[in-house]
């Protein structure tokens, strides 16, 4: 099948790759260009663990086209610290032991961050509802809980 | 060592630094199975059967291979005859032979250059199939008359109990189990309150949200590599090797950072495929990534099971006689956990007569694979549900009952040894004592207590430290890091050296690396490997002693070694200044060579952990919906080396038992097929399911090891199941006995309590 | 001489007995000698069993050594998740 030219922007960089139609958002991202932080634990936009977002808007890259993502703004897992400098809820999750196995964590720091850019103050039900997208079975969510209310406080000066 | 020595207080053990693998976690650089590729690589895509039984007639690849870019397709015939016992299960489990044994067990595979390119020619394998009849309940394939899974199969000699079945039942019973001791009959007399009842458990999956994935190389001359997410690199070279008819040392397998396992990535699935494909296609690597329907219809779930269970207790809640007879089914093989079921299933208890039968039974579903403590947490669904509805009957406070026959050190246990140390009471007096056991309930509103058990293992275990030329300290492992492993290792480790946390690096080493390790199971990592790399430190710390006495001219046996130095033990060794780990790795070199030490041993002194949970629901009466208000989990760790990755533990283990009580099941159709293979409708708890998971570290040390650990990885399952059976049971007073406990059912439940 | 707990369902293959007793210092020539004593039994040892000595579950070290006076239990095979 005749692959199409995409430009896009992944975190903040211009990006061009060949994707045949068939290809997801997620494939396009792991294979073409290399940024496997994005996982497919499901491919059919159960699971979140492939959560990215479309300039802005929270997705399942499994369920996004790669040529969709033509002229758009695209950030994962890889464009949340700056440099060096961790962000607060990718700090807090390693603090709060918020990850076992690690697999769902780019997946929930995504979903989170987005969350707190529209919500700054989220309570606890506003949090595991936001978050109930993200599949992790391993924690039981306590202390991805946690972490995501302690980055929050302290993004908010709070803590 | 005397568990009087056992310290209770230490620098770094107990600590909750950050784990070393965080970063590579939260940044998306850590490298799970699927994200590994190597230059050339192919992609591979299996060709699975839509059957529940059938014949295949033929197989045509010849579509597939006109495919450009299509490099090699590989059936049984490519795969070695003669395999006897598990590794024949394993071989036909990778790949039919001439019958299909259940839905999506694979019949061929591809190699091409694109995934997408691999999973069109899949599609264009043409397999001729003649569909058999098909059996996939746990009761029907016990039935008389039920179809044949594996006719002629059942290897009766090694069944431990007298045939006393008839031949039509027994074609798909695969093993029959009895033990027990004392009278059962004359304990039955003696109780006040003799009680029976039926239950049942539906399949679940371990769930892990990495599907399997590995990159396969092998060449002609049976050599090669794998790099595979997995819970055991030594267990995939062992499995691969024997379907391949291979030499184990001919593979070389890296276990990439694990996406969860929970006992499903304990074993093979797809990997020799892989391997089979690569010598196929010329030696190019082949990465072979399963989808996740492909995850649920052919991998790891756990055994149904079908479980009656009869009791007898005295009016103050003394138990005076048991018996279990569990029927479970794990599958077109045998190795349903029927075995370790009922060995768990009165483990808390002192009984004096107790019996326990049970029956491996084949179905024609996929072959079951280890799921967290197997077995353990159906048997418990059986009996502490039947525990707790006696104990109502009686007017007894359910944990009073459990306290009152409650094992402890020097007591027999239900599966005949005595006990050695162990921490249920101390576990059930902690659960008697938590603020959640006094919190008011609502209408509709229940509160369930459950016990559970898992033995943990030793298991085979190789473990290299060696000092790092400046001074730190480099840990080799081979038990993978599903839940912050090397966090643990690294604080024991320093711990034994007298050195920071921070100068342990832990890594997990490839096959080449060490000798034998059994998998990151039965919750053996932190307490097997933990102990190992004590031992191995132990042994390079002798070595830095030798190091400074012969610097000192004295005696080895005069230096002693203190906060990770070297010094003179008292004022008659002489007066040295102490030599810390620093120096003496400076000059190593020049003092005698590199200083290391290992450790290989089929790993003693495994401690069992005991828990008990304590679960407040909400039903609701018009929909049948059991809303979690809050949970309690109570649990022995012996010692917690790092208590946030324990907590995690016991966290996680009660909300997999959560969606096994209340959501998940496999559902097969008339037809044998699975219904539900996506997590859309095999949903797993979410967030917004759950409150959070309150928990209690008990620590009764574990003698056997040196920083008093037991297991925690398994005990947290068991006890789920009918604690939230027993909370639903207290809120609208129905006794479900047949899980999940989901809405339907429930609601059903409480209308026929209504009408009748 | 040791004595050996077999599970119930092993009885069949032992006459009816129990507790069997056996010339035997480590697990691996207690697994011999009740193989060589009760021949019934060896294909069920051979497919794999844990034993517990005094207390502790061990799933296979034929070296561990056995006493006269230690409690010994022979097991289902047991394995985790």
């Amino acid at each position: 099948m005749t692959k199409v030219h995409v430009t896009t922007t992944v975190n903040g960089e211009e990006v061009e790759f060949l994707a045949d139609p068939r290809e997801t958002l997620l494939d396009c991202l792991r294979d073409k260009l290399d940024m496997t932080g994005a996982k497919e634990g499901c491919g059919t936009g159960d699971c979140g663990a492939c959560s990215v977002t479309v300039d802005g808007t929270l997705v399942c890259s499994c369920l996004v086209l790669g040529v969709e993502a033509q002229g758009k703004k695209v950030e994962t897992v890889e464009g949340i610290a700056d440099g060096e400098e961790l962000h607060p809820l990718q700090r807090k999750f390693i603090e709060h032991a918020a990850l076992q196995c690690g697999i769902c964590t780019p997946g929930f720091l995504v979903a989170a961050k987005n969350l707190l850019e529209k919500n700054p103050d989220p309570t606890e039900t506003e949090i595991r509802y936001w978050l109930a997208g993200n599949l992790c079975r391993c924690t039981g969510y306590d202390k991805i809980i946690r972490a995501v209310q302690d980055a929050a406080a302290e993004m908010r000066g709070a803590a | 060592m005397p568990k009087d020595e056992l310290k209770s207080e230490y620098k770094l053990v107990g600590t909750r630094p950050d784990r070393p693998d965080g970063l590579d976690k939260v940044t998306g650089r850590a490298r799970y199975g699927a994200d590994f590729s190597m230059p050339g690589m192919l992609f591979a895509a299996v060709v699975r059967s839509p059957h529940a039984h059938a014949k295949i007639l033929k197989i045509d690849a010849s579509k597939a291979l006109a495919l450009e870019g299509v490099k090699a397709v590989v059936t049984r015939a490519d795969f070695p005859d003669g395999l006897t016992g598990e590794d024949w299960n394993l071989q036909e489990n990778t790949i039919a032979n001439d019958t299909a044994l259940y839905d999506g067990h694979a019949v061929a595979a591809v190699a091409a250059t694109s995934a997408l390119l691999a999973r069109d020619a899949a599609k264009l394998i043409e397999v001729e199939y003649q569909v058999l009849p098909h059996v996939t309940d746990v009761d029907e394939a016990f039935a008389p008359g039920a179809p044949a899974v594996r006719p002629g199969s059942a290897d009766h000699s090694v069944s431990s109990r007298e045939v006393d079945l008839p031949d039509n039942v027994r074609h798909n019973v695969v093993r029959e189990i009895e033990f027990g001791h004392g009278d059962v009959e004359a304990g039955f007399a003696e109780a006040d309150l003799v009680r029976e009842g039926t239950y049942k458990t539906e399949a679940t999956h371990q769930g892990y949200i990495e599907p399997h994935a590995c990159v396969g190389q092998m060449g002609a001359d049976g050599r090669g590599e794998m790099w595979v997410c997995t819970q055991g690199q030594w267990f995939i070279r062992k499995f691969c090797a024997a379907v391949l008819g291979i030499e184990a040392s001919g593979l070389r397998v890296t276990a990439s950072e694990i996406g969860g396992g929970f006992g499903g990535k304990t074993t093979i699935f797809m990997e020799p495929l892989a391997l089979a494909l690569s010598r196929k296609a010329g030696g190019r690597p082949v990465k072979l990534v399963m989808t996740r329907s492909e995850v649920l219809r052919a991998t790891g779930p756990t055994a149904s099971a079908s479980m009656d269970v009869k009791i007898g207790m005295k009016k103050d809640g003394t138990l005076t006689a048991a018996r279990a007879v569990f029927r479970m089914q794990g599958g077109a093989f045998p190795g349903s956990p029927v075995d370790l079921a009922l060995t768990c299933a009165f483990a808390s208890y002192k009984l004096p007569n107790v019996e326990h039968i049970g029956y491996d039974i084949l179905a024609n579903r996929p072959k079951c694979a280890a799921y967290r403590a197997p077995g353990a947490p159906m048997g418990a669904f059986a009996v502490e549900s039947l525990i707790d509805e006696m104990a109502r009957e009686l007017g007894l406070d359910p944990l009073d009952v459990r306290l009152k026959n409650a094992v402890a050190e020097g007591d027999k246990s239900s599966y005949g040894p005595t006990y050695n140390r162990i921490g249920l009471v101390e576990v059930l007096e902690a659960t008697k004592a938590h603020p959640n056991l006094s919190v008011p309930l609502g209408p509709n509103q229940g509160r369930g207590v459950a016990t559970g058990f898992w033995f943990n293992h030793g298991g085979e275990t190789s473990v290299s430290v060696s000092v790092t030329e400046d001074g730190t300290a480099t840990v080799s492992i081979g038990t993978p890091d599903i839940g912050g492993l090397r966090a643990s290792i690294a604080l024991m480790v320093a711990e034994t050296f007298g050195i920071g946390y921070d100068d342990v690096r832990v890594n997990v080493v490839e096959t080449g690396a060490l000798g034998f390790n059994e998998p990151s199971h039965g919750s053996r990592a932190t307490f097997a490997s933990g102990k190992a790399a004590v031992t191995s430190a132990q042994s390079c710390i002798k070595q830095m002693c030798q190091r400074a006495a012969d610097k000192w001219g004295i005696d080895a046996e005069a230096v002693e070694w203190v906060d990770g130095a070297a010094q003179p033990a008292g004022p008659n060794a002489g007066k040295f200044p102490p030599m810390t780990m620093k120096e003496i790795a400076e000059t190593m070199g020049a003092t005698g060579g590199p200083i290391s030490g290992h450790n290989e041993t089929t790993m003693d002194g495994v401690g069992a952990s005991f828990g008990t949970h304590v679960v407040d629901v909400e039903v609701d009466p018009e929909t049948g919906r059991t809303t979690i208000l809050r949970y309690l989990v109570v649990q022995d760790a012996g010692k917690a080396v790092h208590p946030s990755y324990v907590e995690g533990q016991y966290q996680g283990g009660a909300v997999q038992g959560i969606g096994w009580a209340l959501n998940e099941e496999y559902v097969y159709g008339k037809d044998g097929r699975l219904q539900n293979p996506i997590f859309l409708d095999y949903r797993v708890p979410v967030a917004s399911d759950l409150p959070m998971i309150d928990t209690v570290i008990v620590e009764v040390p574990n003698p056997g090891h040196p920083y008093g650990v037991r297991g925690v990885g398994e005990t947290g399952i068991t006890p789920p199941l009918p604690a939230v059976a027993n909370a639903i049971a207290d809120a609208v007073g129905v006794r479900m006995k047949h899980l999940p406990m989901n809405p339907p059912k429930v609601l059903a439940a409480i209308k026929a309590k209504a009408n009748g | 001489m040791v004595e050996v707990n077999l599970w119930s369902g092993l009885r069949r293959f032992t006459d009816g007995e129990l507790v069997v007793t056996v010339e035997a210092s480590t697990i691996g020539e207690m697994l011999d000698a009740l193989k060589a004593a009760h021949p019934g039994l060896a294909p069920v040892i051979d497919a794999g069993v844990s034993v517990a000595v005094d207390g502790e579950v061990i799933a296979a070290n034929y070296a561990l050594p056995v006493r006269p006076d230690s409690e010994v239990y022979l097991m289902q095979k047991l394995k985790g998740g």
